[in-house]
């Protein structure tokens, strides 16, 4: 009960400190207001942060360009994403000093015409960056966990050190660079081409394994079920440059105050449609590349890629761009009637597909991926339903457990030989060596499964519980992630108790490559030994532990998990104050206090969802620990032909993928058959006309060039006999009809020459003046 | 150049070519022509065949001095020594390409040379 004293308290706190009527007749309605401060300055230093990686990508590319075979693009990457990350701090203590105020760092002119006199008529994007306290919060966690992971890379790629290494860091690089213009920008077309960088560096590195046709696959799929997204994104930032005529955020806040006051009065109608599509096209963007209900097909796929790229781009940073992009644009998603119910239905709908299907999988990497889908929803859900500190919070504290989570199963993949099916791995924690990697997964599971009280998890998916059970509107979905969250926790143990506790027992994976032996390829590297070692089990093959860089930076990482919960333990934590702070603060539920069973909602919420994850746990450890003699098999395998085909039906993930090839992949391959075939009868049959018809002609003059001299010269004479017979008909037809027009008799004409002969030859009569003057003379 | 020209007609230089005469010209030019015509057509030696070109070249250049002499115009008889220069060197190739084609085939024949057929 006290955190619900703490809650009322800082909606109070805010609502005063924003000068806004606090008691006013609205009271179920949410706060309204853009929550945009004044404008501070900051040094322009700090606009250094994006540059910084890009510079390490210009490094690494010279790097590959030279052939380099050690470890240097790995310590310059970590060297280049350390001295960002300490910038970023100054940023943040900077932004720290002006609670609630924004500031514009320029640093150059980027986009800037005009195609007429009135200001509407001309089009601003600068490569300046906007700093308030939602980007710092996230600039925090990007920079950071890059730092991180790069390091943890720097070994986990190392058996491709002088083939892919610089090529791998280089697209890492370059990501950091994409995610800080998406994050930083000040504006629409700044934040689409990070959008768009940080998608194509997705692209790039989930078909890193480019000889793997499954790796190729999923990259291609990951940027065309992007390519969706994107283009609702890009058509909503269109539509919000026509309806605000600017793309800055300053300037469309500062222009979508009136809309908030009409919303705020619940004037729907009063506010044009083409205000209200904007956010639903955003939307669309986001859920694209947040792996949301229709759009979130690629992101289990895009696992193919190396582990650390799942750690940092397909789980802790780039599928968080969606939800930041709404974050960021909250003032315009206020002034939309539906576009927030939009966004809170689609992640909990796809919270709880994921988790179901998260349920039913072998492969650890791929489980965690799904849960990384259920918990984006979740982040979904704690923006639509008008809370808007839990889901930016839930970003934070889930990057760092989720990034551990992926980095701990990579230790796994990279010590068994690739090695990810629970099935054939068990009781990790008693071999020697893998202690670290198991506390680290431990800390994990329990922090996404949301053990109480103990777990920064814990705390921020209570506030999306809590927000959503608050709203009267929003209760189903405050269902909905009540369930996700006992699938959550039994489907994260399960993995822990199959894996990392129990008998020990391992089978090596099929990518032996083996670390005495660096110079084969990963991708295809020993099939034919890997294949061997099934057979003769794995006698002489080892599993290696983990490496210095690998552990130390478990080891950061779970300090930073558990060090999250001071961040969020109180309901006016730092974490969110951050939240509140910035644009996003526009949405905070003002007085939404509908009670769960007579009690408050965020207060039961503790203790309800706290009992819900002990039993997911405790249904785990019942069906996956307890009593298991064996890896492969457990007591859940008992319970599922009681379950009849659900378990099949979720294992093939509810034939959504099958659904959709039948549905969009299949008619589109036979509308590229059609249109193949139409291009190659009629444009190409067109063009070969043009080709046919000299060809044809040609044959029919072609035997007269027959190589024969006297041939050709007959011809020719014959040609020059003709010319001549026509030019001679000509004159004499021309003399004819001269001789008839012209007025004076043609004795008369030469009469002017009086000593001419009578009867003139014509070729004498010459008009030459010197032969006329000449017969003058000589007269 | 005019009065120049006005100058030697009234001197009585040269006389102006009587119109019977230079009909004469343009007859021997005409036949010279025609006979190097049939003789290119008709013979498959390849000297012969050059030597009827000659002949028509010959021919033209005839008649250009007729007309030149009949008008009293100098071009005439001008272009004609330039023609004459070009021809000569023209001789010494084309005579240099028949020895080389014959070196080829040994053989004059022109009708073995027929491997531009279309």
């Amino acid at each position: 009960m006290s955190g619900l004293a703490g809650q009322l308290a800082i909606m109070h706190e805010t609502l005063g400190s924003l000068a806004l009527a606090a008691g006013d007749a609205a009271h179920a309605q949410p706060r309204f207001g853009t929550g945009v401060g004044a404008k501070f300055d900051v040094p322009r230093l700090f606009g250094l942060i994006p540059f910084i990686p890009l510079l390490a990508c210009a490094l690494c590319g010279l790097c590959a360009a030279m052939k380099v075979k050690t470890k240097l693009p790995a310590a310059i990457t970590v060297g280049c994403l350390l001295a960002s990350f300490g910038l970023t701090i100054g940023l943040y203590a900077q932004v720290h000093a002006n609670p609630g105020d924004f500031a514009i760092i320029h640093a150059f002119e980027w986009i800037n015409f005009q195609w007429g006199q009135s200001e509407a008529q001309s089009l601003t994007a600068n490569f300046s960056f906007y700093a308030d306290s939602l980007t710092a919060l996230w600039m925090l966690f990007v920079t950071g966990l890059a730092t991180l992971i790069a390091l943890y890379a720097s070994e986990y790629m190392s058996h491709d050190v002088g083939q892919g290494y610089c090529r791998f860091f280089m697209a890492f690089s370059l990501f950091v660079f994409s995610m800080a213009c998406l994050v930083m920008g000040d504006n629409l077309a700044l934040l689409f081409l990070g959008w768009e960088g940080v998608g194509l560096c997705s692209y790039l590195l989930i078909g890193y394994f480019y000889k793997k046709p499954s790796a190729v696959a999923a990259a291609k799929k990951a940027f065309v079920v992007n390519r969706i997204g994107d283009l609702g994104l890009s058509l909503g930032v269109m539509l919000a440059f026509v309806q605000f005529g600017s793309l800055e955020y300053a300037e469309i806040f500062r222009k979508a105050e009136p809309f908030l006051a009409l919303a705020r009065d619940g004037q729907w109608q009063d506010i044009p449609w083409t205000v209200q599509l904007i956010p639903i096209l955003l939307t669309i963007g986001a859920f694209g590349k947040s792996a949301q209900l229709p759009l979130y097909v690629w992101l289990p796929d895009a696992m193919e890629g190396p582990t650390p790229v799942s750690a940092l781009i397909h789980a802790a940073t780039m599928v968080t761009a969606g939800v930041y992009l709404v974050a960021r644009m909250f003032p315009l998603f206020l002034v939309s009637e539906h576009a927030l119910t939009i966004v809170a239905w689609g992640g909990a709908l796809t919270a709880l597909l994921a988790a179901t299907i998260g349920m039913a999988q072998f492969d650890i990497k791929r489980i965690m991926a799904y849960s990384t889908v259920s918990q984006l929803g979740y982040m979904f859900c704690g923006l639509g339903v008008m809370g808007v500190m839990g889901g930016p919070a839930h970003v934070f504290t889930h990057a760092f457990f989720k990034a551990m989570l992926f980095l701990a199963c990579g230790a796994v993949m990279h010590g068994f030989a690739g090695q990810l099916d629970l099935r054939k791995l068990s009781g990790l924690g008693k071999m020697p060596g893998w202690r670290i990697v198991t506390v680290a997964m431990f800390v994990g599971c329990i922090n996404l499964a949301g053990v109480p009280f103990i777990t920064a998890g814990f705390y921020s998916k209570d506030t999306i519980l809590g927000d959503a059970f608050a709203n009267p509107a929003m209760v189903p979905i405050g269902w909905i992630l009540l369930i996700t969250a006992g699938l959550t926790a039994y489907y994260t143990f399960r993995v822990f108790f199959r894996v990392f506790v129990g008998p020990a027992y391992y089978e090596p994976g099929d990518e032996l490559h083996a670390h005495d032996d660096h110079s084969h390829d990963h991708a295809h590297a020993n099939k034919d030994h890997g294949h061997d070692s099934h057979g003769h089990g794995h006698s002489a093959w080892q599993p290696h532990p983990p490496g210095w860089a690998i552990n130390t930076v478990l080891i950061l990482l779970t300090i930073l998990s558990f060090a999250a919960i001071v961040t969020v333990f109180k309901a006016d934590g730092w974490l969110y104050r951050m939240v509140t702070n910035s644009s996003a603060g526009a949405g905070i539920a003002a007085d939404h206090h509908h009670k769960f069973f007579g009690f408050d909602a965020h207060a039961a919420m503790k203790v309800v969802s706290g009992i819900v994850a002990i039993a997911g746990i405790a249904v785990a450890f019942v069906l996956h620990y307890s009593g298991r003699t064996s890896a492969a098999t457990s007591k859940a395998d008992s319970l599922v032909p009681m379950l009849g085909p659900i378990p099949r039906w979720a294992q093939n993930k509810w034939y959504v993928d099958e659904f959709y090839h039948f549905l969009f992949v299949r008619p589109l391959w036979l509308l590229s058959v059609v249109f193949a075939a139409i291009d190659k009868v009629l444009v190409d049959g067109l063009v070969n006309v043009f080709g046919w018809v000299p060809k044809a002609l040609a044959k029919t003059a072609r035997p007269l060039q027959n190589g024969v001299l006297h041939d050709y010269a007959l011809r020719m004479a014959g040609g020059v006999a003709l010319l001549l017979l026509i030019i001679v008909l000509m004159v004499n037809r021309g003399d004819r009809t001269s001789a008839a027009a012209s007025i004076p008799p043609t004795d008369n004409s030469i009469g002017t020459l009086p000593a001419a002969p009578a009867a003139v030859d014509p070729i004498a009569v010459s008009l030459d003046p010197i032969r006329a003057k000449a017969q003058e003379a000589v007269r | 150049m005019n009065t120049l020209f006005c100058t030697l007609a009234q001197s009585g230089w040269p006389e102006p070519m009587p119109t019977g005469t230079l009909f004469h010209y343009l007859v021997i030019s005409a036949a010279m022509f025609v006979i190097g015509l049939i003789g290119f057509v008709t013979r498959r030696n390849l000297i012969i065949m050059f030597l009827c070109t000659e002949l028509m070249f010959q021919a033209a250049g005839l008649s250009l001095i007729a007309f030149s002499r009949f008008h009293l115009n100098h071009t005439g008889e001008t272009f004609v020594i330039f023609v004459l220069t070009v021809a000569a060197a023209e001789a010494a190739l084309a005579l240099a390409l028949v020895v080389l084609l014959f070196r080829r085939k040994e053989s004059l024949d022109a009708e073995r040379w027929a491997e531009l057929r279309g």
